[in-house]
């Protein structure tokens, strides 16, 4: 598991980059991590994050596109506006998380 | 564990230009309900992904667009070697009945999205809909009585244009 430092901090992450340890997650990191694949974080953002965040933490799982759209009532076309292109793996590398697993 | 510090941090790269510019057509030609998902899975896996993705609808699989039909695809174990069901007792009346309830929760209890709602999905992940001409003009139907999604009726050469530089899979 390599170790690598972000915004100033020791941070643990798997080969492509994604944070693997749910703790060393912040707000502020996320703000890194989003500039670092060309997001400017906003309010939106955010909420789509945080929805992650609480969902990973309930079933120990990032949640798939299908699974934010419903339990987390976001639509998949304001998922892909505000993650353009690959908004699963984008989201959860955002809020420092694994890739989901799912295939829908 | 062995950790490897690694000065500059690994940044995901999601923009990859030879990824971007990667397109899939998917023909769906059957309309069971087993066969309606592949393509569909796949479709919205690619559109994940940010590939431009088509799907082209012929024959039996106008039942998936078909607002009459698309709601009520049917499963049946006759003829399926790979359920290991006797086709004798799958062929009795209400066995198709059985077999699609049971599929359907199967499906429903990972979370997969019924047909619709699938096409919901993939329309508003940006993927593209096409019902084929032959077809709608063989059954008699037209845009109407389609998916609102589907986007038009082409024909074969019409298909063959733009499926130009895809990547095709034919279910």
């Amino acid at each position: 598991m390599p170790v690598t430092t972000l915004a100033g901090r020791d941070l643990h992450v798997d080969e492509e980059g994604f944070l693997t340890e749910y703790d060393e997650w912040d707000e502020e990191l996320a703000k890194v991590l989003a500039a670092n694949i060309g997001i400017d974080l906003t309010d939106a953002h955010m909420r789509v994050i945080h929805f992650l965040r609480d969902d990973y933490r309930a079933t120990g799982q990032t949640p798939t596109l299908r699974r934010c759209t419903n339990a987390g009532g976001f639509a998949t076309k304001e998922l892909f506006d505000l993650f353009p292109k690959k908004p699963a793996k984008k989201m959860s590398y955002i809020a420092g998380l694994t890739k989901p697993v799912g295939c829908v | 564990m062995t950790e490897l510090l690694t000065k500059t941090p690994p940044i995901p790269s999601f923009d990859d230009e030879a990824e971007t510019q990667r397109k899939l057509c998917l023909i769906c030609s059957k309309g069971s309900l087993d066969m309606a998902y592949p393509g569909l899975i796949l479709a919205n896996a690619a559109l994940g992904e940010g590939v431009e993705t088509h799907i082209f609808f012929t024959f039996w699989g106008f039942d998936i667009i078909n607002k009459k039909t698309m709601n009520n695809l049917k499963f049946t174990a006759v003829g399926n070697p790979a359920t290991h069901m006797p086709n004798m007792v799958m062929g009795l009346p209400g066995m198709t009945a059985v077999a699609t309830h049971m599929m359907k929760k199967q499906i429903e209890g990972i979370d997969v999205p019924e047909v619709p709602e699938f096409l919901d999905l993939i329309t508003g992940a940006g993927g593209h809909l096409w019902a084929c001409r032959m077809s709608a003009d063989m059954m008699h139907l037209g845009k109407d009585d389609l998916y609102d999604g589907v986007e038009g009726i082409i024909n074969a050469s019409e298909f063959i244009e733009l499926s130009e530089g895809a990547q095709v899979i034919f279910v």
